[in-house]
């Protein structure tokens, strides 16, 4: 059985809440009524005035009438809702329906507040709310020329901008208080817009108190408490709201005071069953005359439905809107001042522009402020205010933008993830990111579908806009990090392409995704992404000759044209035969030998032609390929750990081996490094590595995005006492997401460095598995596990691989004679560079 | 030796003696053209170096020719072959036919990528493609028999 959800009203916020609630009820456990007064489905209450600019209804409306049959909403119009048996729990309409309920929704909104002035019955009066309203004021406009709007608040402005719009020729604004927009602007800012709508054509009374509307039927004036007078036929009353709550407190729900159905933080009226949504709800004591807490109020409702659960906090209410062309806006707490706050005005009365910000009395925090005539930096300044960022040193930059140069501060990538962008919608910048990054959108049109950030009241389009243009910037997607002339694909659509069209070739690859003949920018990576995709053996099937030189003679070059030689050390754990047995190879080859950085043994100055012998000896001997040649694993170094370290508390040579074990072969992007320390000493240096881990008492911690080299970088932690299993499944997801996303030649740290949302993101990725893409990254893992070969092992087996290691392909056996050794101590090195 | 180069005239045609000229002025521009007939007669003569099937497809090896290191190219996705000297001028290394192969440009430049330090030049005409004063030596190669001569 469905349960049934009513919903009184039809305007935005009850739109919203059934879009939001038809997104949330995947199982379609709820059959939805809406019952609305108005004749049309909700329209965009918010830009009204537009539709005098010449939007029509259809480009106001939210969606169509079809959009609620679509989504199994019936929706009943023109029918408000006259009673409700709380009882019985049912509803009944004005035309005689009676719905039953399980839980029913308040979003009955508000209407006009109209003072009751003797005269407000005449003809040529009107209340600004609805279309209706409006095609009343359009019709009555013709033969009008002088209107008047009484109120000089958000909506009196927009009222009277609507009358500049019909043709009229005088437009008066008439105020009760001593300043316009008494809720969102100061005296100061008040007398800079009041200047400014006057030369626009406005005609700005303020602290006038009408008396009466006069005019026999018809209004031809009006009559003010100081006496004196003005000839209007046309007046527009828009002196503040009044919540729809009358249905409620017909049948006993508590209201407040001054009006509106009292709701808790679950927006629940007094009856549980009965929820109360937007204008005409009273949470916190305050009734919330903006579109954004609105919605954020069907979001809770929606939410609590589903199972889910969400508070309704207090809500910010700062706004940004355009007045007859003029920007206002006011930020958090707009009005404080000395001695809480310190203030900074900046004023310029000839272009109209005032601004004023509160910061902190350390100087630290942006507290609030106003902008009157150019409210470009409204959104960062906004930003900057909610999420406590430390202000620049100069605070003033922020608010006056940048002029010339460097951009002041804290820019939109600036930003946390959290930072909420579009506050109607309740969008983060963390979930821009997200589309823009993993989806691929581009266009602001794709974000707002696909996030509906920007499509509330649109003020911070261009701060989404913004986000867009860095984070693509940030992404390569405006500069297509394409790999080079003959493809015309980024690394990660290659590895893609070339995963789903199974191509195990360079020839393929080029032949079916590029053009041209390819070149030594596009054949590594490619043979990369081959070898990280398939974990064949990189010299067979033409692929040799794609490789970098080193993978192709699986050795690395040196100075004079001869080859260094690397066995693998799992975890630098060596037998002393085995450390006999390097001995005799680099002697009976006069090779120089090392210890690397990595903890093996590096035999450099081996001639093209004598690597397959070197490598038959060590292969015979249990060695294999250390893969220093290669961007895929070089070592796990370890230190001794609790076998025998009295500090150790977990050992760490063994799972070094085995982590190497695991990893040996693995191609990627570019090289990785990697280490296991036993204790918390850190002895390994774990934290330097692409993948670093170090004992606890209780398991593993695991580090990652670390290095040496050019840029030296800390590994940042991932995930804390793990067990081994956990350790390397982290692993397994934390390597293959980095060989598909990573640009070629890109570390772990500089690829995490331009990853958005950093390590928490990776965290979700690797930990929470938020793709979802673990057990497949798993799956994968475990085929090119299961695919390794020592590649020197295959070498050595095949003649036809061993013929490629020679200087001279028609004297096999003569070495160049160019390689020239110098004596060093007791070895030799390579000639130095002509 | 004039007449085995007189036989290969008349194999390659005219354009490829155009060609041949051309390599000769490209390797040596110091001398004077008046010489070039007796240049050619003098010094080319075509030389086996190796078996098709020696060289990588689509990719190089070194032969030794009369002391000399000469890279052979098999560009087999344009069936083309080519040779230059094996001696990369940035180091002096031997190491030009371990480079990869590749093409460049809107006229899909022939041209091959040292592996020390990514120096690339024109298989065709052996001038450095990244922006160095150097350049190399390029020789004319021909297959015949699935034997591959190399032009001196």
């Amino acid at each position: 059985m469905k349960k049934k959800i009513v919903v009184v009203g039809n305007g935005m916020v009850g739109y919203k809440f059934c879009e939001k609630l038809v997104a949330k009820d995947i199982s379609k456990q709820f059959e939805i009524t809406v019952f609305g007064e108005e004749t049309r489905p909700a329209y965009d209450r918010v830009h009204l005035s537009e539709y005098f600019a010449g939007k029509t209804v259809e480009d106001l409306t939210m969606e169509p009438a079809s959009w609620y049959a679509e989504n199994g909403i019936n929706l009943i119009l023109s029918d408000p809702i006259m009673d409700i048996d709380r009882e019985a729990k049912t509803v009944r309409s004005h035309h005689g329906i009676v719905q039953a309920y399980d839980y029913l929704i308040m979003a009955t909104g508000s209407a006009a507040f109209v003072p009751p002035i003797p005269g407000v019955e005449k003809e040529g009066v009107f209340v600004y709310r609805t279309i209706e309203d409006l095609d009343l004021m359009q019709n009555h406009a013709k033969k009008a020329t002088k209107g008047a709007v009484i109120g000089g608040g958000l909506l009196g402005l927009e009222a009277a901008k609507a009358l500049l719009d019909l043709g009229l020729k005088e437009v008066h604004v008439v105020e009760f208080a001593s300043r316009l927009m008494p809720r969102q602007i100061d005296e100061a800012g008040s007398n800079v817009l009041k200047a400014k709508l006057e030369t626009l054509g406005l005609k700005i009374h303020l602290n006038k108190n009408t008396q009466e509307i006069q005019g026999n039927g018809t209004i031809s004036g009006m009559l003010f408490a100081d006496g004196s007078h003005l000839d209007v036929d046309m007046l527009v009353i828009s002196a503040g709201i009044k919540p729809r709550d009358e249905i409620a407190r017909a049948v006993g729900l508590e209201v407040g005071v001054r009006g509106g159905i009292t709701v808790n933080d679950a927006l629940q009226t007094s009856d549980p069953n009965i929820f109360a949504i937007g204008e005409c709800a009273l949470a916190h004591q305050m009734i919330y005359g903006l579109v954004a807490p609105g919605y954020e109020m069907a979001e809770v409702v929606a939410t609590f439905l589903v199972g889910g659960q969400k508070e309704f906090l207090p809500y910010d209410m700062s706004t940004k809107l355009k007045l007859i062309g003029v920007d206002v806006a006011s930020f958090g707490d707009a009005f404080i001042q000395e001695p809480n706050a310190q203030t900074i005005v900046f004023e310029n009365s000839a272009k109209g522009v005032y601004k004023r910000i509160n910061i902190s009395n350390d100087g630290k925090y942006l507290l609030g402020g106003v902008l009157v005539g150019d409210a470009d930096q409204y959104n960062m300044l906004l930003q900057n205010t909610k999420n406590k960022t430390l202000l620049p040193e100069n605070p003033e930059d922020l608010m006056l933008g940048s002029r010339g140069g460097e951009s002041a501060g804290s820019g939109v990538m600036a930003l946390p993830d959290e930072a909420l962008i579009c506050s109607c919608e309740a969008i983060t910048k963390g979930a821009i990111c997200h589309e823009i990054i993993e989806n691929g959108v581009t266009t602001l049109d794709g974000i707002k579908k696909c996030t509906k950030a920007g499509t509330g009241c649109g003020g911070c389009v261009p701060m989404v806009k913004d986000l867009m243009n860095e984070t693509m910037k940030s992404q390569g997607v405006f500069v297509r990090n394409v790999i080079c002339e003959h493809f015309n694909y980024t690394r990660q659509e290659l590895y893609d392409l070339v995963k789903i069209k199974g191509f195990r070739t360079y020839e393929d690859v080029l032949n079916n995704l590029g053009h041209g003949d390819g070149c030594e920018v596009c054949k590594p990576p490619v043979a990369s992404i081959i070898a990280s995709l398939w974990n064949e053996m990189i010299l067979e099937k033409g692929n040799a000759t794609v490789q970098d030189s080193n993978d192709r003679y699986l050795a690395n070059i040196q100075k004079n044209g001869t080859y260094s030689v690397v066995p693998r050390i799992p975890g630098g754990e060596i037998t002393p035969d085995k450390l006999i047995i390097l001995g005799q190879v680099a002697k009976k080859y006069n090779l120089y030998t090392k210890i690397t950085g990595g903890q093996r043994i590096d035999l450099f100055g081996a001639h093209v032609g004598d690597l397959p012998e070197i490598w038959e000896e060590l292969v015979n001997a249990g060695f294999e390929s250390g893969h220093a040649y290669g961007k895929s694993l070089r070592t796990v170094k370890s230190c001794v750990g609790s076998t025998w370290c009295r500090f150790g508390v977990q050992d760490a040579v063994s799972f070094a081996i085995e982590v190497e074990e695991r990893y040996r072969g693995l191609r990627s992007p570019h090289k990785l490094k990697s280490a296991v320390s036993g204790c918390t000493r850190e002895c390994a240096e774990a934290q330097s590595k692409d993948f670093g881990i170090i004992a606890t008492e209780k398991g593993w911690n695991l580090y990652v995005c670390g290095n040496g080299g050019v840029k030296p970088r800390h590994a940042e932690l991932l995930a804390t006492d793990i067990d081994s299993q956990t350790c390397l499944r982290y692993i397994d997801r934390f390597l293959m997401f980095y060989i598909k996303t990573a640009e070629p030649l890109t570390r772990t740290a500089p690829w995490l460095d331009k990853m958005d949302g950093g390590i928490n993101y990776l965290k979700t990725v690797v930990v929470d598995d938020v793709l979802g893409m673990g057990e497949t990254w798993d799956e994968e893992m475990n085929l090119l596990v299961e695919a390794y070969k020592c590649e020197w092992k295959e070498v050595v087996e095949s003649p036809e691989l061993r013929k490629r290691f020679t200087h001279f392909v028609n004297a096999p056996k003569v070495k160049d004679p160019n390689v020239k050794f110098e004596p060093m101590r007791e070895m030799v090195k390579a000639g130095e560079w002509k | 030796m004039i007449l085995d180069f007189r036989f290969q005239i008349f194999n390659c045609g005219f354009s490829e003696i155009e060609k041949l000229k051309s390599k000769i002025e490209n390797s040596d521009g110091c001398r004077p053209k008046s010489k070039i007939e007796m240049t050619l007669e003098q010094t080319i003569t075509w030389h086996l170096a190796c078996y098709a099937d020696d060289i990588p497809e689509n990719g190089g090896a070194c032969a030794l020719i009369e002391g000399e290191q000469v890279a052979i190219y098999n560009f087999s996705r344009r069936g083309e072959w080519y040779a230059t000297q094996n001696l990369c001028p940035h180091r002096q290394q031997m190491a030009l036919s371990r480079g990869m192969i590749g093409s460049t440009g809107a006229e899909s430049e022939p041209k091959v990528a040292c592996p020390f330090h990514k120096k690339t030049f024109s298989l065709k005409t052996g001038a450095c493609l990244s922006g160095d004063e150097y350049e190399i030596k390029t020789y004319p190669v021909k297959v015949e028999n699935g034997q591959v001569f190399v032009g001196i």
